[in-house]
């Protein structure tokens, strides 16, 4: 066999339609069925808000919601996706209106450089629907999965409890 | 003086709504039309000559671009300090990863499989590989003798202490390569025309450091060359110079296809193949009087360059400077040394040189103690340096600092006294030890001695009239996580007394803003903030000298102001460029006078468990106290307090590069482990301002202070709680059972 060009780029034999929900909007894409979920986001739909730290499911900077879980998407085949409902964090604003966790982190500092900050909002979010009141503990073992290397996670957990707080005063 | 109404306060962080919105484009997420990718083919060994370079035939090579030395149009060199280190090799190579062929092509997948298509044959040489090897001069690898720089510094007459000593106290110790794990890898786009020339833009701290690295790499003048910075996602210094290299790379590879290439590396090549902390060694050899004061001692600090010399003498010099941490000494000498080894060049990171003095030195000042049976709070207390006196470059302490308040403050804070009272009793039952730890230190901000004159960075402000926004701040300086566009935008709004919102910073882009220099060396707040002041303030002089405004105004008065004088005159722009303040004092020969404009000043406490049942430690507490100067803006400084902390944790208890062959082989976040969320202890960060007044609103340096005492503090809490000496980091859970299984030196 030859290795050229032909191969992939000239020729999409092999693709599919993949269906599913992104942020609430029904989307059909054409994918290579082993492609990374992570790339189909960031290639095929433009949302480059979840990001490549590691690729091997590590860092968590790849983060997405998927049927409400947690999941890397850098380790996600793009069927795994069909037919569910993906939430990224293009999905969380309304509008020009934060999110309380994406408020929170913009106030307590829980984003220095931001790029483990959507999969770190998304980790949190996540935890957050399963405990609404998490203890500091919680918290820890939550976000566990999603490395950040400029905070040292303490801004980072502030802005959980004060998320926390506001959503349950709302 | 009037209250001033932004410094001092958490403003939201300028680009901060686009970071939590996943809106903030970095260089992976940016794509332009035609854009192409490339790759790079790298040694895979030490050293050696490359004999013959074949291509598998399986692969249709015509669909590609290919790059070698040979078509490099300027000079084979990544410019920088010395011009040692080739852009690609050219016949021989030096360490392992080394660049050797670059090839591009529209399909990323493809071009993956291509890079193992290509096959080097080398006839090999012998290969050095850590600091002994390197001295042994058995194999000459670099120069003349391996040694890549030296510095002495002299202080007073060391001989004659020796016979005056009640004390000799001698140790060595030793610290590891550490990976700087910024969490988005290196990363570049490069575009080319024949009219303008290259454009580079570029996850990368320092843009005019990768200008002039691409005007000597590609032969054209500097304004063919425009490098602009994208958002970025960590440094740490690890974007310092390594982005000189992966930008010439994209750079021969556009000129070469005349289309923007884009090379952005995976995890596993960001961490095999670029920079890291330099590895070192240091002894002490000290003379100690009774009453446990020093009275002199001779420092040899080692540190590991690699295979080429880059910003090796800059890390030796301030990990030199900084050797003798914060005490007084009255008479000492210091011998600094770089030396090469056939693995990737060593760079900058976090703290440049002084985590890795300041670790000998703050574990040195325990085993002083030790010999002279007083405390590890009391030898500090009796050696701090106090105002007035003298640091091993003779440089006079001028302001107000009292390391033994800073000190005081530290116990209470972390309950220093009760729990090594408590723990002393509770450690004989039981597999868990408990212990505390110290660590005193300085930080100097800014570039040593004469650097920042030779600098001589400049800054602009300019008025707008676009609507958006009253005033732009035009400097290099980048953000990178740390709030330079942040703090530099509330020195521009303090000076022009507006509201925070209406100043903005620009792109770094280096056809648009000044070169305020590198973003390095904590100088960013303290020199270019300073500078950002003055230039704010030339703009409201121009408008008061016009009659446009009046000594007090709204900001609604100022913005009509700025629009009737861009009306008028076409642009409103001031300048400001930086001067040495009258009366310093360095001698670049002796290594001799003011090093640094300002020193931060920290007292670090860490309280740790280690479980002898699995020899693991746990860092419990940790207390970090600083002084700094004025706080700008809490939220960031704890922010940058934290961080450091936490990489400095990583240093001295999980982050250890495994080599072989001069290769890094655990080039993986699954085996390169940094500190997770729930491995860090609370870090209790707290500011003593002492009221010394330095840089823009009274600002000195912060961002790499807190990575130089965790390591310290941390395994002289590990001392305390098992009474065994450890003298390296990192410390991992093997080399504890270790040493306790051999018996553990006291």
């Amino acid at each position: 066999m030859s290795h050229s060009s032909n191969d992939r780029v000239k020729d999409n034999r092999g693709k599919c339609d993949l269906a599913l929900t992104v942020n609430g909007k029904p989307k059909t894409v054409r994918v290579f069925p082993m492609e990374r979920l992570l790339d189909v986001l960031r290639q095929e739909l433009g949302l480059t808000g979840a990001k490549e730290g590691c690729g091997e499911g590590e860092c968590g900077s790849c983060s997405v919601l998927m049927n409400g879980e947690l999941v890397n998407s850098c380790l996600i085949p793009a069927l795994q996706a069909a037919g569910t409902n993906l939430t990224t964090i293009e999905g969380l604003a309304d509008g020009p209106q934060l999110s309380a966790l994406q408020a929170a982190f913009l106030e307590c500092g829980g984003a220095q450089c931001g790029i483990c900050t959507p999969g770190m909002i998304l980790a949190a979010c996540h935890l957050l629907n399963k405990k609404p009141e998490p203890t500091l503990e919680d918290i820890r073992e939550g976000l566990s999965g999603n490395l950040c290397r400029c905070t040292g996670y303490m801004q980072i957990f502030e802005a959980v409890v004060q998320a926390a707080r506001r959503r349950a005063s709302a | 003086m009037t209250e001033e109404h932004i410094i001092g306060k958490s403003v939201p962080r300028k680009e901060g709504r686009d970071k939590v919105t996943g809106a903030a484009r970095y260089i992976d997420d940016m794509t332009m039309p035609g854009m192409i990718y490339g790759a790079t083919v790298r040694s895979q060994i030490p050293r050696g000559v490359i004999k013959h370079i074949s291509f598998d035939p399986q692969f249709e090579w015509s669909e590609f671009v290919v790059v070698t030395a040979q078509d490099i149009p300027g000079k084979n060199c990544i410019a920088l300090i010395g011009d040692d280190q080739p852009c690609l090799a050219d016949g021989k190579v030096n360490h392992p990863e080394e660049p050797i062929l670059l090839l591009a092509h529209a399909d990323p997948h493809l071009l993956r499989k291509a890079v193992d298509g290509v096959s080097i044959e080398y006839e090999p040489l012998p290969a050095v590989f850590t600091i002994e090897e390197s001295e042994r001069c058995s194999e000459i690898i670099w120069g003349m003798d391996n040694t890549l720089k030296t510095f002495l510094i002299a202080k007073g007459d060391v001989d004659r202490v020796w016979a005056k000593a009640d004390y000799i106290v001698e140790g060595e110790y030793t610290t590891g390569a550490q990976e700087q794990l910024y969490i988005e890898n290196n990363g570049v786009i490069a575009a080319f025309d024949r009219e303008q020339g290259i454009t580079v833009w570029g996850s990368l701290q320092c843009p005019y450091y990768v200008h002039k690295a691409l005007m000597a790499l590609c032969n054209l003048p500097a304004e063919k060359i425009r490098v602009v910075q994208a958002e970025t996602g960590g440094a740490f210094g690890g974007k310092e110079d390594y982005p000189s290299i992966i930008a010439g790379h994209a750079a021969l590879l556009a000129m070469k296809s005349e289309r923007p290439v884009k090379i952005v590396y995976d995890r596993l090549e960001d961490m095999t193949a670029t920079t890291k902390r330099h590895p070192s060694r240091t002894r002490h050899r000290t003379a100690v009087g009774r009453d446990g004061k020093i009275l002199g001692g001779e420092i040899d600090f080692t540190i590991d360059g690699g295979a080429y010399a880059t910003l090796s003498s800059v890390v030796l010099s301030r990990g030199t400077i900084h050797a003798g941490g914060p005490y007084y000494w009255p008479n000492i000498r210091i011998h600094g040394k770089a030396v090469a080894t056939n693995t990737p060049p060593h760079g900058a990171f976090r703290g440049f040189g002084a985590p890795q003095s300041l670790f000998a030195m703050e574990r040195h000042m325990d085993r002083i103690a030790q010999a002279v049976g007083l405390s590890p709070v009391e030898i500090r207390r009796r050696n701090f340096l106090k105002a007035g006196e003298t640091t091993t470059t003779e440089q006079t302490i001028r302001e107000e600092i009292d390391l033994g308040k800073l000190l005081d403050r530290a116990l209470e804070l972390s309950d220093y006294t009760a729990k090594k009272a408590r723990f002393a009793e509770e450690n004989a039952v039981g597999p868990i030890k408990k212990g505390m730890g110290i660590a005193a230190f300085l930080h100097g901000a800014g570039f040593t001695g004469s650097g920042e004159r030779y600098l001589a960075s400049m800054v602009g402000v300019e008025g707008c009239a676009d609507g958006n926004g009253t005033v732009r701040v035009l400097v290099s300086s980048t953000e990178f996580g740390q709030g330079t566009n942040t703090v530099l935008c509330q020195i521009a709004a303090e000076a022009l007394d507006l509201p925070y919102e209406d100043v903005r910073i620009a792109q770094p882009d280096t056809n648009q803003v000044p070169n305020s220099g590198p973003t390095v060396a904590s100088r960013t707040a303290m020199v270019v903030g300073s500078l950002v002041r003055s230039a704010a303030l030339g703009i409201k002089q121009t408008l008061i000298a016009g009659g446009m405004i009046g000594g007090s105004y709204s900001a609604e008065e100022f913005r009509a102001a700025c629009r009737r004088y861009i009306a008028e005159h076409g642009e409103l722009r001031s300048l400001a460029r930086y001067e040495e303040p009258a009366g310093v004092f360095w001698d670049d020969e002796k290594y001799q006078g003011e090093a640094y404009a300002a020193f931060a000043w920290a007292v670090y406490v860490a309280e740790v468990a280690v479980d002898l049942s699995t020899y693991s430690v746990k860092v419990e507490d940790f207390v970090a106290l600083q002084e700094v100067g004025r706080v700008l803006h809490p939220v960031l400084a704890k922010g940058q307090i934290a961080g450091g902390v936490a990489q400095g944790i990583g240093f001295a208890l999980y982050e250890k590069v495994i080599w072989q062959n001069g290769r890094m082989q655990n080039g993986q976040m699954t085996n390169y482990i940094m500190p997770t969320s729930a491995d860090l202890p609370p870090i209790r960060i707290f500011f003593e301002e002492m009221g010394n007044v330095h840089g823009a609103y009274g600002a000195k340096g912060i961002g790499e202070l807190p990575m130089d005492g965790p390591a310290p503090a941390i395994v002289n809490a590990i001392q305390d709680a098992l009474g065994t000496r450890f003298d390296s980091v990192p410390l991992l859970p093997e080399d504890i059972f270790e040493a306790l299984c051999a018996g553990g030196e006291r």
